[in-house]
């Protein structure tokens, strides 16, 4: 079982120093410590256990180094930055798994992104050798590239010319959307298996500076030093990210706040998240006390470990139903307490938090239903995760009182990757109906939730539970792939980002050509990549 | 197509004259070539003539001419050896196939990358040896370490031909880029490890051109076999060239451990130090270094590269005739890989160990270098032996590079290396020896004390002979 819970002490592939308010995050990848024992990392390659601990150093700066405004991300090694994603555990890997450490890896480039423009923590890339592939996405995703200049050494994105694969971390789009290199010359570049050095490759904007060797790490820290004083802001001490610690058993995990259950003979899993309990931090201050407890820091770090969880351990599983229970007024007050104080650091650090874990919801390719029953508490931020499932179903009973509610972090605080909230995502047709929702009182039964558009069903109890079974089975024996298609089309609609390129375009094309046997079959470029054969290509084009 | 026009510009036997872009190409970088020659060439001897050979066709009967020569006025040419009788591709997948004489776009990213590699070599060489010239034990070995130089500096010509001719603004820009890298500059080193070595004194120059020389024969010859025709037909002539600078190294040595036995049968102790000689363990200590830097050039053990390239039909074996099997798609190798610090057998599929097959004959080679200077101590009656490390000793490329390993290839700890390793490769005191005795000799037909003259001097001419006529 893979474990997504790690800490700077165990990191085995990175070393994270502190040096006032730059942050060197020193990529030095031991060969001999992959996830699976089937490949070695050479050339600072990484797996999906390398990237896990570059994600939870990045969510870490965020919350336990506020001090920090510059992070460097150079390499440990001699003459390589990072060759990119091991070739070797990508082609020895199953379709499934390529794909969500894909997933997985375009997430963490996407949290460095999200720091650098929502936390003032900037990256810099000091590529003081070999960039290829993933190692050029990685320094793609961050706010600046220093490449050394010593005659040699380029940056590249070798997959299609080498591999017969897509840049898998939104290389491609970051070249054309971020940096803006033209297209004829990212073409170039992209089909280039050394790649572009030197003053080339600053000339078409793929990376921003050169520097010799001897001078290099003076001039990274020179720029690092730059971007942290542009920066002013946020000091003091940070808040120490707790392990979850989760008992984890056959069909059960249990969080704190959080449990997840198992259903396999019905390939069905039931998250349900328990809401606040009252007496709650009602300040900053005091949020800063309870620290990583604080109930939304605390329940969000659950869910999205849940999420990671089912993703890469329990591949069968194809449907996620999402339950609340607990006091709905309370979570009404507890997303009061944090649009208050959202201008505090660490109260802003966890919305931010909050609205990346919804994300990974929304790419999670498994069938999501919010089941909306008696003792629930989908209000605000918890109802956010009603309004991320593909439908949503609410029981109308004449004996028990069921409810959601709308908060004020719903009208903002965790927008899409499209840019948009959930609720103007969900009333495209309708741009004022997103805004008039929020002026229908609060809290909403059944019936006038499903008129206000803001659950799917609500159903009486006569035929609730029925309905609702028959839903789950229908849906459960639908094809799993047509499913996964049809769902993340569904779920972005509105306009188009560089991140819903990423997800949507990108992975959908590198979906398809995993499966392909220009790239996976028996004589393909990815399966014979270090072999002694040469792969055979069928030149039919669709 | 092998008549040369010598009195070109730029001397060569491709009609240069009749192809203006290629032309116009090399004359533009003909300048920037002899900048370079002139900063980085052999220091403060630009202005003296000297005895060398130049090459003036590529038929094997005559095609040097030997004269006093200024080495700026060298005439730095293109010579490619003519086309064989059978122009079909000899290996990989592309066996039975017509030779390429224009580039597969396939393949164009690796070839030039196989160019460029071995193109930065070239230069390199001229740049590690460039002060040696005021260290020469005779005006002979001074002639020789000038005429090794030029040739290099030919060599750099040969490959830089191919990126002009063959790659376009890109080749254009590669060939700049020789130029623009130096051996040992932290910020703009030579592309391969030993490259960046310093070659300090005559003792490492000897070393140097009998192994690191003898990787690039080993290297061209596995070029001469490529399906890249105008790449096969370019080295193919290098080669003639290159056979003098390994004899310069074998000879050199050789040389060295004939004066050191002569010295110690002079000392009653055998104490060659004692008698300004160099004693036979920093011979042996030096060996070490330089072969096991040497070996690193071939690359690792196990290489998908040099599976591509073989696969490619780009780069060959060693004399690829005498194999039977040109496609190899089966066949493995059996090599001994590093387990948990341990040694053990594994079959690897041939076509990934070709590095290892092209090292096997390298080290076939320096061996009976090595046994030839065997033979001078046998003679000389001292039952000490000189001996070639074994392939896993002091690597820092390949599987090896991860462990210790004793001359004898036996994996040893960390520790046990650091304690070791003084007895194994020169240190300070050995470095500072050796250069202590590095004065230069000048006068016609003298020599330094601690090497001896050679058997025969240059086409034909005596060891008191004027090589080098000062300005």
């Amino acid at each position: 079982m893979i474990s997504f819970e790690t800490s700077p002490d165990s990191y085995r592939h990175w070393k994270l120093k502190i040096d006032g308010a730059i942050a060197f995050l020193t990529m030095d990848v031991q060969e001999d410590a992959p996830l699976v024992p089937q490949y070695k990392l050479k050339l600072n390659s990484y797996d999906l256990g390398v990237d896990i601990e570059l994600a939870d150093a990045v969510q870490r700066l965020r919350f336990e180094h506020p001090e920090v405004k510059t992070v460097v991300l150079r390499s440990g090694k001699g003459n390589i930055f990072c060759a990119g994603a091991n070739i070797f555990m990508l082609g020895s890997s199953g379709h499934g798994f390529k794909v969500n450490f894909c997933k997985y890896t375009n997430e963490t480039r996407l949290a460095m992104e999200d720091a650098c423009r929502f936390s003032g923590q900037h990256y810099i890339a000091a590529c003081n050798g070999t960039t290829a592939g993933g190692g050029y996405e990685l320094a793609l995703a961050c706010d600046e590239i220093i490449l050394v200049e010593d005659g040699n050494s380029a940056v590249s994105l070798p997959e299609t010319p080498l591999l017969g694969v897509l840049p898998g971390t939104g290389g491609l789009t970051r070249v054309v959307d971020k940096r803006k290199v033209r297209r004829d010359r990212a073409d170039v570049f992209c089909t280039l298996a050394e790649g572009i050095k030197g003053q080339r490759a600053v000339d078409w904007g793929l990376v921003d500076y050169l520097a010799p060797r001897s001078r290099f790490d003076e001039f990274v820290t020179e720029r690092a030093k730059n971007w942290a004083e542009r920066e002013k802001g946020k000091t003091g001490s940070g808040i120490p990210l707790k392990p979850l610690n989760p008992t984890i058993s056959n069909d059960e995990i249990l969080y704190h706040n959080v449990k997840l259950t198992l259903d396999r003979q019905r390939r069905v899993a039931t998250l349900t998240v328990q809401g606040p309990s009252a007496g709650q931090p009602e300040n900053a201050s005091a949020i800063c006390e309870a620290g990583s407890d604080f109930w939304p820091l605390r329940t969000f770090r659950e869910i999205d470990h849940a999420f990671l969880h089912l993703r890469f351990n329990e591949p069968e599983i194809g449907m996620l139903l999402l339950k609340t229970e607990g006091d709905l007024e309370a979570v009404q007050k507890m997303d009061e307490i944090l649009a208050r104080e959202s201008a505090h650091w660490f109260v802003k650090e966890i919305l931010l938090f909050m609205k990346r874990t919804l994300k990974r919801l929304d790419v999670t390719s498994r069938t999501i239903f919010a089941l909306i029953e008696p003792g629930s508490c989908f209000a605000g931020s918890l109802f956010e995760l009603a309004l991320a499932a593909d439908r949503s179903y609410m029981l109308d009973s004449p004996d028990e009182e069921v409810r959601i509610a709308l908060t004020s972090l719903n009208r903002e605080f965790f927008p899409m990757s499209n840019g948009l909230t959930r609720i103007q995502t969900r009333f495209l047709a309708d741009p004022d109906h997103s805004e008039s929702v929020f002026s229908l009182p609060q809290p909403m039964k059944p019936q006038d939730a499903e008129r206000a558009g803001l659950v799917t069903f609500s159903i009486d109890d006569l035929d609730y539970e029925d309905d609702v079974r028959v839903a789950i089975e229908e849906r459960a024996s639908l094809s799993p792939d047509a499913l996964t298609g049809m769902e993340s089309n569904l779920r972005f609609a509105g306009p188009e980002t560089m991140e819903t390129k990423i997800f949507g375009r990108l992975s959908a094309w590198q979906n398809w050509i995993f499966i392909r046997p220009n790239a996976v079959g028996e004589q393909g470029a990815l399966k014979l990549y270090g072999s002694p054969q040469r792969p055979a290509f069928d030149w039919k084009r669709t | 197509m092998s008549t040369v026009n010598q009195f070109e510009k730029i001397p060569n036997n491709v009609n240069l004259s009749e192809d203006r872009r290629l032309q116009r190409a090399l004359e533009t970088w003909q300048p920037d070539y002899l900048q370079w020659w002139l900063e980085m060439g052999p220091t403060d001897f630009q202005k003296d003539s000297i005895y060398l050979r130049t090459a003036i066709s590529v038929e094997p009967s005559g095609w040097a001419h030997f004269d006093y020569v200024k080495m700026p006025d060298y005439r730095w040419g293109i010579f490619l050896a003519p086309p064989a009788q059978d122009s079909h591709i000899r290996f990989g997948d592309f066996e039975g196939q017509p030779v390429w004489n224009e580039i597969p776009g396939e393949f164009r990213n690796w070839l030039r990358r196989i160019v460029v590699t071995q193109g930065d070599t070239e230069p390199a060489s001229v740049e590690q040896q460039r002060r040696l010239g005021h260290t020469a034990p005779s005006l002979y070995d001074l002639r020789n370490l000038f005429q090794v130089n030029v040739e290099e500096g030919r060599h750099l010509w040969a490959m830089v031909y191919l990126l002009h001719r063959f790659f376009g603004r890109d080749g254009r820009e590669e060939a700049e880029e020789l130029l623009s890298r130096r051996s040992g500059n932290p910020d703009k080193p030579r592309i391969l490890g030993a490259f960046n070595q310093p070659v300090e004194n005559w003792l490492d120059f000897f070393m140097f051109t009998m192994f690191t020389d003898r990787d690039g024969k080993y290297q061209l010859l596995a070029l001469s076999e490529s399906g890249f025709d105008p790449l096969a037909r370019t080295t193919k002539f290098m080669l003639t060239e290159e056979a003098h600078h390994m004899f310069v190294g074998e000879s050199g040595v050789m040389r060295i451990v004939q004066r050191t036995a002569e010295l110690m049968k002079q000392d009653p102790n055998e104490d060659v130090r004692k008698m300004g000689g160099i004693d036979l363990l920093t011979i042996q200590k030096y060996i070490n270094l330089w072969y096991s830097l040497s070996a690193d050039l071939f690359g690792g053990e196990i290489s998908s590269n040099a599976a591509n390239y073989f696969g490619a039909s780009l780069k060959g074996r060693h004399k690829e005739d005498s194999y039977e099997d040109h496609q190899v798609k089966s066949d493995s190798y059996k090599m001994a890989v590093p387990e948990n610090g341990k040694l053990k057998d594994q079959e690897v599929p041939l076509r990934n160990a070709m590095n290892e097959v092209l090292r096997d004959s390298y080290i076939d080679d320096c061996q009976r270098g090595c046994d030839r200077w065997n033979k001078v101590l046998e003679q000389a009656g001292f039952p000490f032996r000189l001996r070639i490390p074994n392939r896993r000793f002091n690597r820092h490329i390949g599987i090896y590079a991860d462990m210790h390993f004793t001359p004898e290839g036996d994996p040893i700890s960390a520790e046990q290396w650091e304690r070791y390793k003084q007895d194994w490769l020169p240190d300070d005191q050995d470095r500072e020896y050796v250069q202590s005795l590095m004065k230069p000799v000048y006068e016609v037909g003298k020599i330094a004390n601690w090497i001896a003259p050679p058997d025969k001097g240059v086409n034909a001419k005596p060891f008191a002979f004027e090589y080098v006529r000062f300005q």
